[in-house]
Formats: C-alpha cells, sequence, structure tokens
C-alpha cells in the first residue's frame, strides 16, 4: 500500500486528528461518552492505519516495542498503584475519597487516574496485538 | 402527546430495519465463502449493532462496539487472513439431523426464557432494584463525574474495571508469548 499517493496523504492529514480525537474522549469521558477503552483503541487504530499505509517496520520506529512492552504494563500499574494509594491514605482499596482533601476531588482524580491507567494499557495492547500479526507476515515466517 | 406517539412508530420503524439487516447480515455470513467478504460483513454487523445502541441510549456502549468491533476486530482479521488464506476450506456435508434438532431446541428455549424477562425499560425490572437508583441519586454529586456511566465503571466497580484491564493485559502477554514479538529476528 506504500505507493497509494491518495492513501498516504489522507493518512498523514487525519493521524493528528484521530490521536487528538482520542485524548478528547479519554479526558472528557468524565463528562459525555467515552472513558479509557474507547479512547485506548481509537489511539490505537491512529497508529494502526499508520502502519497499514506506510508498513509496520516505520510504525515501529515510532512505537519501538520495547517502550510499548512497558506502557501495556505502566498503564495497569497505574490503576494498580491508586487503589494502594487508597490503601495507604487510610482508605480501602481504590477507595478514591481519601485521595485529595475533599471526598468529591478525591473521586474526580481517582477516575481520571484510572481511566488514563485504562488507556494507555488498551492502546498499547491494541498496537502490539496489530504488529505482532502483521509483522509475522512481513517477515515471512 | 401526538408527538410523541409519532416518536414512538419511528423508534419501532428504526429498530426492525436495523433488526432485519442484522438478520440479512448473519445469513450472508453464513452462505459466503469468500472470507475477505465475511470480515467485511461481520464489520458491517458490529457497526449495525452500535447504532442499535444508539438508538437504546447506550452511546458508550455503542461507542465501544464501533471502536472495538467494527475497527480493531476487522484489521485483526484482515490480519490473520493475509497470514492464512481467504478461501474457505470447502466441505459439502449432508443434512445432519441431530445437530438440527440442539439448535431447535436450543432456539425455542431461549425464545421461551424471553417471555419471561421484563420489558425493555421497564423500572420494575429486578436490574433496577437493587443498586441503581443509588448510582442515580447520588452518582454525579458523590463522585463530580457527570457522565454516570464513567462514575460507575471507574469508581463504584472499580474492581470489575481493574479485572477487565487485566483481561486486555492478558490478552496483549498471550499475543506476544504465541507469536512470538519478543524472539522477533531483526532484518540485516
Amino acid at each position: 500500500m506504500r505507493r497509494h499517493l491518495v492513501l498516504r496523504v489522507t493518512t498523514k492529514l487525519l493521524m493528528p486528528f484521530i490521536l487528538l480525537f482520542a485524548l478528547y474522549v479519554q479526558f472528557h469521558g468524565d463528562f459525555g461518552p467515552g472513558g479509557g477503552f474507547q479512547a485506548g483503541v481509537i489511539f490505537g487504530a491512529g497508529f494502526i492505519l499508520y502502519a497499514l499505509v506506510y508498513g509496520v517496520e516505520n510504525a515501529r520506529q515510532v512505537a519501538p516495542d520495547p517502550v510499548i512492552r512497558v506502557i501495556i504494563a505502566a498503564g495497569l500499574l497505574l490503576y494498580v498503584g491508586v487503589g494502594f494509594a487508597g490503601l495507604f491514605l487510610g482508605g480501602k482499596f481504590l477507595d478514591y475519597n481519601v485521595l485529595a482533601s475533599d471526598p468529591v476531588s478525591g473521586q474526580h482524580l481517582g477516575i481520571l487516574l484510572v481511566e488514563f491507567g485504562v488507556g494507555t494499557t488498551v492502546a498499547a495492547t491494541m498496537i502490539t496485538i496489530f504488529f505482532t500479526f502483521a509483522g509475522r507476515g512481513q517477515d515471512g515466517s | 402527546m401526538a408527538r410523541q406517539e409519532g416518536g414512538r412508530v419511528i423508534e419501532i420503524v428504526v429498530d426492525i430495519v436495523l433488526l432485519s439487516f442484522l438478520a440479512v447480515m448473519a445469513v450472508g455470513i453464513l452462505r459466503l465463502h469468500n472470507l475477505f467478504a465475511v470480515v467485511m460483513l461481520s464489520g458491517i454487523y458490529s457497526l449495525i449493532s452500535a447504532s442499535l445502541f444508539v438508538t437504546m441510549d447506550a452511546v458508550d456502549v455503542a461507542f465501544t462496539e464501533a471502536a472495538v468491533g467494527g475497527g480493531i476486530s476487522t484489521v485483526l482479521m484482515l490480519g490473520t487472513l493475509a497470514l492464512t488464506t481467504d478461501r474457505e476450506n470447502l466441505r459439502v456435508a449432508d443434512l445432519q439431523i441431530l445437530p438440527l434438532i440442539v439448535v431447535l431446541i436450543t432456539g425455542a428455549a431461549l425464545i421461551y426464557g424471553t417471555l419471561d424477562m421484563p420489558s425493555y425499560g421497564d423500572p420494575q425490572a429486578p436490574v433496577h432494584q437493587h443498586v441503581a437508583d443509588r448510582y442515580i441519586a447520588e452518582g454525579p454529586t458523590a463522585t463530580g463525574v457527570p457522565n454516570i456511566v464513567t462514575a460507575v465503571l471507574a469508581s463504584y466497580r472499580g474492581y470489575d474495571t481493574m479485572g477487565e484491564l487485566t483481561v486486555i493485559f492478558t490478552a496483549g502477554i498471550g499475543v506476544m508469548l504465541l507469536l512470538g514479538a519478543g524472539t522477533r529476528r531483526r532484518k540485516g
């Protein structure tokens, strides 16, 4: 697909909007439809589109395997970490009330953080799964 | 009042159209042997399901269905086709009586089961009698998050969402281990 000029240019134009929309869905999920899962999938879809049009090897240079692998774990660790933070601050596991000075802003902060953890793990997992599938075909293995 | 009635009629018409589209897609998927077309049809199936969720006012679910079912799954299935083949291995089987009976009985049992279910959106349904009232009443003020779906997912049901995230994490690790992203030979 590397020689299709229209696809290449369109992908390049769409790319920033897809990633920006993913971030919007991520951080606006508190107020409208959306959240970590949807945002992660959209963010991953952006990378997948790039890999489809420009080739997996080029996409891997933007998102190297070791970095993506760390991000997969980091998102889940952030989620669990928020849970333990509640534990250490005198609440229960995943109790966001104690994260800030008053319960409501603590809840808001906790939800924001765990949704971010969900988004990063989902995005990195989607990218990894696609790269693994597509990479096999290219290696001829 | 008449306006509201008109809205309900349109809603029913939209539901019937979307559901019959779903049935057509399912039959198409069954009958086609070109797997590329089957993957495309299943993507459309997901998109129509997402539209159905929108008519049920479940925009968050619709969003997920459109992104995961319509987008990522289709791309992954296409990737699988690129690795394997896009022709189905044809095996013309005789009419099997026993499987047909099992399918008919299961289908009849499922339809019989739906007769007992509360009607759609019934506030007296058992699922709305437990904790839903409390979530709706105090959710936005207790969490400071106006979207109740997000409040329930991330706060009230935080454990469940953590489990879901672990599932996705495990899926990623599993694909890496099985298809060998870690031991991939570098070019050159």
